[in-house]
């Protein structure tokens, strides 16, 4: 029985510079942190599945319950190692097979 | 059915008009279906035109708009009586509830407008609201200042956003989340927009509606106003002439 339902994101990052996965992955959570505080980062169920540094494109697992806040706090990500970027999703899906399918 | 995007807020930088196509562009890409841009108000007739046709190019619609800052209740008065035929989309800056008042009991007015960092200055309240009630002029939130601010600014902006809102849905105001920004990079698409909604107390689907549905209306409706044959709702001229 599947306890936790989760939604797959398929994410492209637009950065004037390469942001690393270390980089990208502390922004989000640092945006998480800054919206929902440590109590509602901790109910994201956030993790990162794949990152791609060329393509800037990224692919991360959230818990359903928490799919509006998370795309909330993507959206208000304005910097990257204190470089201008923004998140956008590009695709959501309930299986990283249909995401990429999506894609 | 598919739903079709509206920012009725996307400004535009006055200093880099190279920038402008590009801007527009870049909101078609990301789902706007409708774009509306603050004009000066005695911006020429083949300017607008000239906007219309880029927007067009880039795959949108393009809705005129104008904001208007009056000093006073007779200043606003004045300018709705000059600009409203000439404008698909009224916004008042209210900076004062003199003017807050006058602009949310005139049928005239499309958006209210309120500063977001004098909080003392924003006086949605339940009065504003009432009035705004019955007429058809909507609240509306821009996402850049939650975009921009941080700490205690954004979490004070937050708060008043979500007190304001409450008291519009109580009313039966509707609600519209534009973008507010001048810049590529703090554009977002339309459902993280929505995303944002929800921060201040908005379900998904009514999220949803105040970047799609509301807005997208609002620009309908006056365009049909201003279309030639216009009497009044549901009434239009079809033909006109001495065969009649």
């Amino acid at each position: 029985m599947k306890l936790v339902k989760r939604r797959y994101l398929a994410l492209q990052l637009e950065t004037e510079e390469e942001a690393s996965q270390r980089e990208f992955l502390d922004t989000v959570w640092a945006s998480i942190t800054r919206l929902y505080g440590e109590h509602g980062a901790s109910q994201t169920g956030l993790a990162l599945i794949d990152f791609n540094e060329l393509k800037k494109t990224a692919l991360i697992r959230v818990s359903l319950s928490m799919l509006q806040p998370v795309r909330a706090s993507l959206a208000s990500v304005t910097q990257i190692n204190s470089k201008e970027a923004a998140v956008h999703v590009i695709a959501i899906s309930g299986t990283i097979k249909s995401l990429i399918n999506k894609e | 059915m598919k739903r079709k995007f509206a920012d009725l807020h996307l400004c535009l930088n006055p200093k880099d008009p190279n920038s402008t196509p590009r801007i527009m562009a870049k909101a078609a890409a990301l789902g706007y279906d409708l774009i509306a841009v603050p004009l000066n108000p005695d911006i020429p007739e083949a300017e607008i035109s000239k906007f219309k046709s880029i927007c067009n190019d880039a795959g949108a619609d393009f809705s005129s708009r104008v904001d208007l800052t009056p000093k006073t209740r007779k200043q606003l008065m004045f300018q709705l009586r000059k600009l409203r035929r000439k404008f698909e989309i009224i916004c008042v800056q209210c900076e004062n509830k003199e003017v807050a008042r006058q602009a949310a009991k005139d049928r005239r007015v499309d958006l209210l407008s309120f500063p977001f960092l004098d909080f003392r200055d924003r006086f949605f309240d339940w009065a504003e609201a009432e009035l705004a009630s019955n007429s058809l002029a909507a609240l509306e939130v821009d996402t850049k200042p939650l975009l921009l601010l941080d700490g205690s600014k954004r979490i004070r902006l937050l708060s008043t956003l979500r007190r304001e809102i409450s008291i519009a849905r109580e009313f039966h105001v509707p609600v519209v989340v534009s973008s507010g920004v001048a810049k590529e990079m703090l554009l977002r698409k339309p459902r993280e927009v929505a995303a944002f909604a929800s921060l201040l107390g908005f379900d998904e689907a009514s999220a949803l509606n105040t970047v799609s549905t509301i807005p997208s209306n609002i620009a309908l409706r006056n365009r049909e106003k201003l279309s030639h044959g216009f009497v009044a709702p549901g009434i239009r001229v079809v033909k006109e002439g001495a065969d009649c």
